[in-house]
């Protein structure tokens, strides 16, 4: 079956969407307190869901231009932060010296889906998907 | 057009899905709350807490405040307002919940200006020039000396009371009381050991109104 790159960027918006929306129920529903790289990811993954959603309508492979170096920088600095949590970076290199450290783990779903996972998943996805619409586009 | 359907309803169906998560998330929350004030009765209602109004009153309001708490010095005239409605109804009693930064070594001249008989005027002084002693959220106590002296305070008394073992011991229990009723932010009141469904000075009024209705069928 011949998936169209259209219906690819819209898969890669729909997790940037849920993953907006589970971030903003965590912080003003449930009432966790986002730490800075908390901040960092989000800073990365909001506008996703504008530039995404724009350059599905019409459709323009130039998203993908635009959205890449956001969806990369996400995967960092979730990728960072995963590290962080496991201990193989020390806290006292990171940027959280005020409020909750990051390598606090609040949430720990089935023992081992934990925020940060969520949203190293959410930005490894959405950076396949966008380079999967590239590759389509481009040829 | 089709690819513009699929995105609406994508977007709809996120949207429904946030607003009724929120919403049983909050019901169930409410429901915890009011379960665990229900149990914790003691940590509530501690009789050497300070206190206004008449002790009888038929509905009692539990206050954990903080002096150095902008919205705590807001809010406090209107509770205020809201007892002069209904003279002899409500009592206000006051926990100390000093979460900002400095703000115990104020509390502890709070609770020694009690000892002294000065409790309501300093703590009328303090939210009245919160802003004086109050800087980017910290409380600076150095500075409150000036604004409590003019009460007619003996000082050098004040100080030592401040410092006696017991009145550290009186903050430690409300911190304590404040974390197994599950306060995190100030203010946060109990109406008959009720919590509020969500905060707002309309929910803390239309909690009392209820208290009041149930103590008149009484």
């Amino acid at each position: 079956m011949k998936t169209s790159p259209w219906a690819v960027v819209f898969s890669a918006w729909l997790i940037a969407a849920t993953a907006t929306m589970g971030a903003l129920f965590m912080s003003d529903i449930m009432g966790f307190a986002p730490c800075v790289l908390c901040w960092y990811q989000r800073i990365f993954m909001f506008p996703l869901v504008l530039i995404l959603a724009v350059g599905l309508f019409p459709f323009d492979p130039k998203v993908l231009r635009y959205a890449l170096p956001l969806a990369v920088g996400g995967l960092l600095v979730a990728g960072f932060q995963l590290l962080l949590v496991a201990g193989y970076i020390p806290e006292t290199l990171t940027p959280c010296r005020q409020g909750i450290p990051c390598s606090t783990v609040q949430v720990e779903w089935l023992g081992f889906v934990t925020i940060p996972l969520l949203s190293f998943l959410a930005f490894l996805v959405i950076n396949a998907l966008l380079i999967a619409a590239y590759l389509k586009t481009s040829k | 057009m089709k690819q513009k359907h699929i995105f609406i309803v994508a977007a709809v169906l996120l949207l429904v899905a946030f607003v009724t998560g929120s919403y049983f998330y909050k019901k169930q929350q409410t429901e915890q709350a009011a379960q665990l004030a229900a149990k914790n009765q003691v940590a509530l209602v501690r009789p050497d807490a300070p206190s206004f109004g008449n002790a009888d009153a038929p509905v009692h309001i539990v206050e954990f405040f903080d002096p150095a708490c902008e919205t705590c010095r807001d809010f406090y005239p209107m509770v205020k307002a809201l007892m002069a409605e209904h003279p002899g109804k409500i009592r206000l009693t006051l926990r100390y919940a000093p979460f900002h930064q400095g703000s115990e070594a104020v509390v502890k001249a709070l609770e020694a200006s009690r000892k002294q008989g000065k409790f309501e005027p300093s703590l009328e002084t303090l939210f009245a020039s919160q802003n004086v002693w109050v800087q980017n959220h910290v409380a600076h106590a150095e500075l409150i000396g000036p604004l409590l002296a003019p009460l007619g305070i003996d000082m050098g008394r004040l100080q030592n009371d401040a410092n006696a073992p017991e009145v550290a011991a009186i903050i430690a229990r409300d911190l304590l009381d404040a974390k197994t009723m599950n306060v995190t932010k100030t203010p946060e009141y109990f109406v008959n050991g009720k919590p509020l469904p969500s905060f707002g000075f309309d929910q803390l009024r239309s909690l009392v109104g209820d208290a009041l209705l149930a103590s008149n069928s009484k």
